[in-house]
């Protein structure tokens, strides 16, 4: 599903470059659920954005399925973002004015579908991860653990093959971050591969595998 | 696009305040544009309205006194204009398309039978009713034949027909002039208006014997055709110093004859008006100006507030072509509606003036034409677009990975 070789990743901080990550090689088979972990600062999250095509790398490969990740113009990458990956953040990033099946329904928007089949589609995946009831609700009016269940089915409507997840229980305590975990777990077991950044080791012990990054570079592959 | 006019209306429901102060500042700027260019309208109306009863490519002379002595004649001598003075310049004046004199018999009691009534009475050569816009309506006007025989023949005006026949059919009737019978052989009628229609044309060369006028012609004035102002410029002074000599007077002595230049009159009018509508124009303009502006720094303003809305957006699968289409079709439509607003108010603002302010010297019927209507809400477009373009542009390079950074 990912294959990394020799990324390398700079970011230009007050005129001096920083080199971020290293000569990183990695790969992910489909049906992975891969955690990443490592201290603050690592690059954890530059990874995260480099396979979810939101940065780019300076050089190396990444293949994500068959296709070569490199001087992809904006509009390709919003098409392989909308079709192929779905993200969660630690933070949720739900549109704070529209309610639950609107923010499901969003990715849909964005693939031309129509109103009525899109709110559909949402409504199925709103029941999946079983907030049927707060289909009309607005994120202010829900729990942390319930705006991130949404924010999941918004990442799988489009029927992603591969979810990235950055910190997703970092802002959770730790009977609903069990709960979410159980959730990505579910949606791994159907076939999706998952990406998921961690702090927390009970997280990374729910995942098939860890990867551990330390200053740009993996300490050993787990 | 339905569903995108919805995504669309729910951000600036959300923004209403903010959305109804820029609409009002967008709807204020077309409002006035099109108040502006309605008073310009009218204006012009009112000088067209002014010049309507005269041939505008036209030149009036009339005998004056002298004010130099000259060739041994004393100062305040009043001149006189005869037949001769008319065929002088009939046929020595280059370019003078259409020619009449003017004589006034004097006494305006008209009568018909039983009936009488007050009617201005002219004496003309046919070629006046070039020179007065004169339509006839019936029969037929003066002719070259009335002058040469000096037929007692007269065509009358519809107020004529009106007042003193009643409406019954004139064409053959009798009336009588200062106790002389003459012919109806003409009903007209005058885009000057009703004034104008009360009005009794005679022949010249009859009226002159009949009253005793003797070749006494009080006013002489031709058309130019489409001679420019300079051509007529030269064609006048042409004209004057024809007089001069046969009268007499001091080259010099510009007060001898009064000249009145249409031509001249009419261009200058015109390119005061010209001047006036350009600066409406511009005047109109800024105020739009001013509302793009306006809409484009609060279009601005919320793309800054956006930024983590649209990071989501992007990260989510929206091109940066659906990002720019999103921002400028909400200026397209926030200038758009209230523009259209504006025009609406500002028409039905036009409108109401014209029923309800009474008719006065400085503007009659404002209004604004289809052409400004439609050119105005062409302007709209394009200024939506332009409100819209660099907030677009601002919008769609929003880099996500920024936007979404959780601080
Ligand atoms: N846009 C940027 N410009 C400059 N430096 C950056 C930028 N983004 C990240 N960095 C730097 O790159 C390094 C890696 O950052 P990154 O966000 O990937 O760390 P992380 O492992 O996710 O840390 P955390 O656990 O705190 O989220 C850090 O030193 C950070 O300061
Ligand atoms: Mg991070």
């Amino acid at each position: 599903m990912i294959r990394l070789s020799r990324i390398n990743k700079y970011y230009q901080v007050g005129g001096h470059p920083l080199h971020v990550l290293k000569d990183l090689d990695l790969e992910v088979r489909t049906g992975e659920m891969v955690a990443i972990m490592g201290s603050s600062g690592s690059g954890k999250s530059t990874l995260l954005n480099i396979l979810g095509i939101l940065d780019a790398y300076d050089d190396g490969e990444y293949w994500l399925g068959d296709t070569l990740v490199k001087g992809l113009s904006e509009r390709q990458a919003a098409a392989y973002r909308n079709r192929f990956l779905g993200f969660v953040f630690q933070s949720f990033h739900l549109l704070p004015f529209k309610n639950a099946v609107e923010n499901v329904a969003l990715p849909l928007y964005y693939q031309g579908i129509n109103r009525r089949k899109r709110n559909a589609m949402a409504m199925d995946y709103l029941e999946r991860v079983g907030l049927k009831d707060w289909a009309e609700h607005l994120p202010s009016e829900m729990s942390g653990g319930q705006k991130q269940r949404v924010a999941i089915a918004r990442a799988l409507v489009g029927q992603p093959r591969l979810i990235l997840a950055d910190e997703p229980t970092g802002a959770l305590d730790s009977v609903t971050s069990h709960e979410i975990m159980d959730l990505l777990k579910d949606v791994n077991g159907q076939g999706i591969t998952v990406v998921i950044v961690t702090h927390e080791t009970d997280v990374a012990a729910e995942c098939s595998r860890t990867v551990r990054l330390v200053d740009g570079q993996f300490e050993g592959v787990a | 696009m339905i569903d995108r006019f919805l995504e669309m209306t729910s951000v600036m429901w959300r923004n209403r305040v903010r959305t109804a102060l820029t609409s009002l500042s967008v709807a204020w700027g077309i409002f006035m544009l099109v108040l502006l260019l309605g008073f310009g309208k009218g204006l012009q109306n009112n000088v067209e309205y002014e010049f309507r009863d005269d041939a505008t490519n036209s030149v009036w002379i009339y005998p004056g006194k002298t004010t130099k002595p000259f060739d041994g004649y004393p100062v305040g001598r009043r001149l006189g204009f005869t037949n001769r003075d008319h065929d002088a310049i009939a046929v020595g004046i280059e370019g003078v398309e259409h020619i009449t004199s003017r004589f006034y018999p004097g006494g305006d009691l008209v009568r018909w039978g039983e009936r009488d009534g007050s009617f201005e009475v002219r004496a003309t050569h046919p070629d006046h009713k070039y020179l007065e816009n004169t339509i006839i309506v019936g029969g037929r006007f003066l002719n070259d034949r009335d002058i040469d025989e000096k037929r007692k023949v007269a065509v009358v005006g519809r107020e004529v027909v009106k007042q003193l026949f009643r409406g019954a059919d004139p064409l053959g009737e009798w009336i009588t002039v200062r106790g002389v019978l003459f012919r109806v052989v003409g009903v007209f009628e005058d885009t000057g208006g009703d004034d104008e229609e009360a009005m009794i044309y005679l022949p010249i060369t009859t009226a002159q014997s009949a009253f005793a006028g003797g070749e006494s012609v009080r006013q002489i004035m031709f058309t130019v055709g489409d001679a420019s102002v300079e051509q007529t410029d030269a064609m006048t002074e042409e004209a004057r110093l024809m007089l001069a000599r046969r009268h007499h007077f001091s080259p010099e002595d510009t007060r001898a004859v009064r000249v009145r230049n249409n031509v001249e009159r009419f261009a200058q009018v015109k390119q005061i008006f010209a001047l006036l509508g350009g600066f409406v124009w511009i005047v109109g303009l800024g105020t739009v100006m001013a509302g793009i502006v306006g809409v484009s720094n609060i279009m601005l303003v919320s793309v800054k507030e956006r930024t983590r809305e649209i990071g989501i957006r992007k990260a989510l699968g929206a091109t940066p072509g659906s990002i720019v289409g999103m921002i400028l079709t909400e200026a397209l439509l926030l200038t758009g509606v209230s523009g259209y607003a504006g025009l609406v108010v500002g028409v039905a603002s036009l409108e109401a003036i014209n029923r309800f302010v009474p008719e006065n010297d400085y503007i009659r019927s404002p209004d604004v034409d289809l052409g400004v209507a439609v050119a105005a809400l062409g302007l709209l477009t394009v200024a939506g677009a332009i409100a819209g373009l660099v907030p677009a542009i601002r919008a769609a390079s929003v880099d996500p990975i920024v936007a979404l950074r959780d601080e």
